[in-house]
């Protein structure tokens, strides 16, 4: 006994059983629901696609790492969430090279040149769509649907109104491959908040502004089928609950997260009521990612009982307490 | 304000590991003849005591035999009946080297005769003086002597007595058993803290996964203007400051004492040793410990003379059950791993936990992903992902202006990381170097 060696460490002992893998896995548990709808609704093309962009993505960060002889975390998991959520964010129809230069540009430019997991400064997965829009305009916008290419129902709403809110909802209709159902999505982050993988601020006040945002600039006041087509449709749903959730890309402090969302949902209102897009999630989170620093900068606690108000409370206290008579 | 508002922002649920000791009984460990203990003589905080004692010296229990040298000190008694063998340098449970007495006990435990007193016939400094004497400290972990604590500018400005009973660390139950086992104790200590505070409300905090201690405090107090209130069950619920919003609503920030926001703050079992100390004119000679852990064959709770070696209460339990586990003095949150177990129980020795695996060696430390829960669960309303930042880096200034010195080193923060980084570790280390240098500045400057 009195020569054993015994374990030592600082404390605290114990530790939770969260790790950044089980988050990844569960965040892609969560967009299971999202990506069987979308395979059912586009077919084999669309499986195809999200094989190809996970299995890329995945690769060319483990290439990354060992080319670089960084320490090799591909298997934390986020890649494959950056794959996964690119491939829900192209439509069936584009070609399977561009998805893989869209992974490319997702994992070493966007994710690893920056200093890799953590260090990002936008979202990998919406720099690479938006890189994608705008480089390959055509594909990344023509939306097929039981064959027949026609626009999504966000943009006949802006133009012409024709999808039901059912439809909407259930998500059988055009779109990106896992946009579409807001029924899936809403499964999916019903299990994200579930296992306190996110929390409800960045997507309740994204929603929540961009509602109040299309209620008086979207010309149709406060009519509910319309605002309710409005938050089902396009990737609104995804955005708030995937993609503006991001943890690296989005602010730590509370109220960080209060101006991140209702930055979000301002800028998605511009984009989709003034806009020559019907669309604009993409852009606007990738923007909002920009100012994060920024944002937390400025939003950063008081200490526990250091706040202005509450200081002023505590020396009325000590005061009283200390006063000679 | 509603029962489930009754507590703070952040803090965190880990294992609770309660009911493993719940319900064993405080069970009396007696040393046979020939057993040493060795006694440290500076178990709190502040100055060490003077040796009263030397070699070859017959003590009795309770014998006092290092006195208080300053404000902020305590007295040390011996806690078994026998002889001074040495007076030396021991290592202690923290690792540091202290000056001990070791005694060997002759195992026919005699004890000096005490001298009870009604409180009421006690002047201030009276009652007081009985607390020093009777090496009363905060049983609570910090140590800090009671009577320093207690000795206030305007007593009779005090608004609050609250007693911390919410024991939030995992696993520990000694504070629990006090509360089922010896109520009385506990009332007494109220009594002479409102008796020496006339205007303060009384209160006990205990959290709400005890429901059978409050039903016993509830009947204790029945009859008194003492309230006994049920706060939620959330590790750090019974650090003084979360104890203090949850009863008072006020927030103290560190540079405050709870005393300049009008409270005063006891740990459950120091107040129990304010009655013995002052009524019955008992010192401090024992402690309830936790035994306790997966890694354990048996379990319990002891009440265990200051001094006896982790050794001994190791085999008292039928040794561990696995190889290599983890010994740690006091909970999994705050507690000190052992690197020797031959080392002796203090005042602020409250468990000794048998984890059979390692968490901290089995974690492997990943890059920070920004999920932001450190921030979430820290009481102390600080970023410990920003404090760790400068506190990898060696910045000072920043690490101050961040808030950094507001850390209370709970855990929560490491606990929570899906990184697994050592966050209360790095901020920790940093604090206490600020602390350090601050003190050296006072010294020489």
């Amino acid at each position: 006994m009195d020569n054993q060696l015994l374990n030592v460490s600082s404390a605290p002992h114990v530790r939770s059983k969260d790790t950044t893998q089980s988050i990844m896995r569960d965040v892609l548990l969560a967009l299971l629901p999202t990506t069987l709808v979308g395979i059912w609704n586009f077919g084999w093309e669309a499986l195809l696609l999200i094989v190809v962009s996970m299995t890329s993505a995945v690769a060319l960060e483990a290439l990354y790492q060992h080319l670089m002889k960084k320490p090799i975390r591909v298997l934390d998991g986020s890649a494959a969430v950056t794959g996964l959520l690119l491939a829900l964010n192209v439509t069936s129809t584009l070609p399977v090279g561009m998805i893989i230069l869209g992974n490319f540009i997702a994992i070493i430019v966007i994710k690893q040149l920056f200093g890799g997991i953590g260090q990002n400064i936008m979202n990998p997965a919406l720099g690479a769509r938006c890189f994608l829009v705008i480089s390959f305009a055509a594909q990344m916008t023509s939306f097929t649907y039981d064959g027949i290419t026609g626009p999504t129902p966000l943009q006949t709403l802006k133009f012409q109104d024709q999808a039901s809110l059912w439809q909407m909802f259930l998500g059988n209709h055009g779109g990106t491959i896992g946009e579409t159902s807001a029924l899936a999505l809403l499964l999916g982050a019903g299990y994200l908040f579930y296992r306190r993988i996110i929390r409800p601020t960045i997507p309740f006040y994204y929603i929540g502004t961009l509602v109040v945002f299309i209620a008086l600039f979207g010309g149709h006041g406060l009519d509910p089928i319309f605002l309710a087509k409005h938050v089902c449709g396009g990737g609104l749903l995804i955005g708030a609950f995937f993609m503006a959730t991001d943890y690296t890309t989005s602010p730590t402090t509370h109220m960080g997260r209060v101006i991140f969302g209702i930055l979000c949902g301002l800028l998605t209102g511009i984009f989709r009521v003034y806009g020559a897009n019907a669309e604009g999630v993409s852009f606007s989170i990738i923007f909002a990612n920009l100012l994060v620093p920024l944002i937390e900068r400025y939003t950063m606690p008081y200490a526990y009982g250091s706040s202005p108000w509450n200081r002023k409370k505590n020396m009325a206290l000590f005061q009283r307490m200390s006063k000679e008579e | 304000m509603g029962k489930l508002f009754r507590s703070f922002t952040g803090g965190i649920h880990p294992f609770g590991g309660k009911e493993i000791t719940k319900n064993d009984a405080v069970e009396p460990l007696f040393l046979e003849e020939k057993t040493e203990v060795v006694i440290p003589l500076s178990q709190h905080i502040g100055a060490p005591c003077e040796c009263l004692v030397k070699r070859g010296d017959e003590v009795l229990i309770g014998q006092k035999i290092g006195e208080a040298k300053g404000k902020v000190s305590s007295c040390v008694h011996a806690s078994v009946s026998g002889k001074v063998k040495k007076v030396e340098e021991r290592r202690v449970y923290d690792g540091r080297m202290m000056m001990s007495v070791v005694i060997e006990s002759d195992g026919k435990n005699q004890e000096v005769e005490y001298l009870p007193a009604d409180y009421h016939a006690l002047s201030r400094e009276e009652i007081l003086h009985r607390i020093l004497e009777g090496g009363v400290v905060g049983f609570g972990g910090a140590g800090f002597p009671t009577q320093a604590k207690l000795d206030v500018k305007h007593p009779e400005r005090v608004e609050y007595v609250l007693i911390n009973a919410a024991e939030c660390e995992p696993y520990l139950t000694s504070n629990y058993r006090l509360m089922m086992e010896d109520p009385k104790r506990v009332y007494g200590g109220m009594e002479i803290l409102l008796h020496l505070y006339p205007n303060a409300k009384g209160m006990v905090v205990i959290e709400d996964n005890k429901k059978d201690c409050v039903k016993v405090m509830k009947r204790v107090f029945q009859d008194t203007k003492v309230s006994v209130l049920t706060v939620k069950t959330k590790y750090p619920q019974g650090d003084s400051r979360m104890i203090m919003e949850a009863a008072t609503g006020r927030k103290m920030s560190s540079d405050f004492h709870a005393v300049d926001l009008g409270c005063v703050v006891c740990n459950v079992d120091s107040v129990a040793r304010i009655y013995d100390a002052v009524s019955l004119g008992k010192p401090v000679v024992n402690r309830i410990v936790t035994v306790t852990g997966e890694g354990l064959n048996r379990h319990g709770n002891y009440l265990v003379p200051l001094g006896t070696s982790y050794l001994k209460i190791l085999e008292l339990s039928g040794g561990a059950n696995v190889e290599n586990p983890k010994y740690i003095s006091g909970g999994p949150m705050m507690g000190t791993a052992l690197m020797n177990l031959d080392v002796p129980v203090t005042k602020l020795a409250s468990s000794l936990l048998v984890l059979p695996s390692d968490d901290v060696m089995n974690a492997k430390e990943s890059p920070c992903i920004r999920c932001g829960r450190c921030a979430e669960v820290c009481p102390g309303r600080i970023m410990p992902l920003v404090a760790n930042r400068y506190a990898e880096k060696g910045d000072k200034e920043g690490f101050i202006a961040h808030g950094g010195m507001e850390c209370c080193e709970c855990g929560c923060c490491s606990f929570i990381c899906p990184a697994k980084k050592p966050l209360t570790q790095n901020i920790k280390s940093m604090r206490r170097m600020i602390i350090n240098e601050k003190k050296k500045e006072k010294v020489h400057g």
